[in-house]
């Protein structure tokens, strides 16, 4: 399902989990298996991209997630989404912090909590297919998995604003017009560019890549907590349960969001 | 019909590998082309690059038909 290699200096991390890498805890743990292998001192790059026609991924597995709520009695449902988000969390931060040049390939759906994964990385590279998009505020939620500091860090506030606040998604040009993607690449050819960007990673001096990027993408803490926070507190209502289920009961292929 | 039908349906039959006779204005999209959610997300940007237009999800939610669509292209041209 999730499946990488180490070829010189540069892992790549290949997403395989179909329909369309969704996050729960079948693909954390895998992400943490990866995290907890990587030699960081024998590598310079990694690249993450995906393997599934849909796209780099959909974002959060919300079938899991209305299960693994229904699933519980209703004291323990806040306790449990909370380990979930500290656990999604650490392992975005992990990437987020990797000393390697993080590079991610991005095609088709790069929707949600699959757009808070890309945006831990340092660069992304945009097929001319992908579409970007956090639909959270039309289920009745915000984005929980480091989503809103990691973009304000990116892209200017209109866009960041726009995105929020309507739901919408947005096409590559557009991604790589606002500094979300640096690269905007024929369909089936960001992997090859994404190997192109690593060899040249590849060639610097290990302690200067390494503090270049501690010294420019530092990690939003605070905004970070804040926003593990204003997500438990906005699930816990019957406006995210609702939506789930309408979700987990539609068999309809059109998009269901308000 | 609108300016920019022709266009749609020529871009859909290519795309999808589907007579493009068949694209009708008040043909459902869907179920025209068979398509599921992911390949309509690809078919925005897809338009969206062809007739260099941006179109808001949110204009497109209730749009079923082509004739609707490339009303929603027009309007954004």
């Amino acid at each position: 399902m999730f499946r990488w290699t180490l070829r010189d200096g540069t892992y790549e991390l290949e997403m395989g989990r179909e329909p369309c890498n969704e996050i729960g805890t079948t693909v954390l743990a895998e992400l943490e298996r990866f995290l907890d292998q990587v030699d960081t001192e024998n590598a310079s790059a990694l690249i993450i991209h995906s393997t599934v026609r849909g796209g780099f991924s959909a974002g959060a597995d919300l079938r899991e997630l209305y299960n693994g709520l229904m699933d519980v009695p209703e004291k323990e449902q806040e306790p449990r989404l909370r380990d979930f988000i500290e656990r999604i969390h650490s392992v975005m931060d992990r990437i987020d912090m990797l000393p390697l040049t993080t590079i991610g390939v991005v095609h088709g759906i790069c929707f949600g909590g699959g757009f808070e994964l890309a945006l831990t990385c340092d660069i992304l590279i945009a097929e001319k297919n992908a579409r970007f998009a956090f639909p959270e505020l039309r289920l009745g939620v915000v984005p929980g998995f480091g989503g809103i500091p990691r973009l304000r860090r990116d892209v200017s506030n209109a866009v960041v604003r726009d995105l929020l606040l309507t739901g919408r998604s947005i096409n590559a040009k557009k991604a790589v017009a606002c500094g979300l993607a640096s690269q905007m690449v024929p369909v089936g050819a960001g992997l090859r560019a994404a190997r192109k960007t690593a060899e040249q990673a590849n060639k610097f001096d290990p302690e200067s890549r390494r503090a270049c990027k501690e010294f420019m993408k530092p990690l939003p803490r605070e905004e970070l907590d804040a926003e593990k926070d204003l997500f438990v507190r906005l699930a816990m209502r019957p406006v995210l349960q609702a939506a789930l289920k309408k979700f987990v009961e539609s068999d309809d292929p059109r998009p269901y969001l308000p | 019909m609108s300016a920019s039908f022709d266009r749609l349906t020529q871009l859909c039959a290519k795309r999808y590998s589907v007579d493009a006779s068949i694209i009708k204005p008040e043909g459902d999209i869907f179920e025209t082309l068979g398509i599921d959610s992911f390949q309509a997300a690809e078919l925005m940007s897809e338009l969206e690059m062809e007739f260099d237009v941006e179109i808001p999800d949110y204009e497109l939610q209730d749009i079923k038909t082509f004739g609707a669509l490339s009303s929603a292209i027009d309007e954004r041209i």
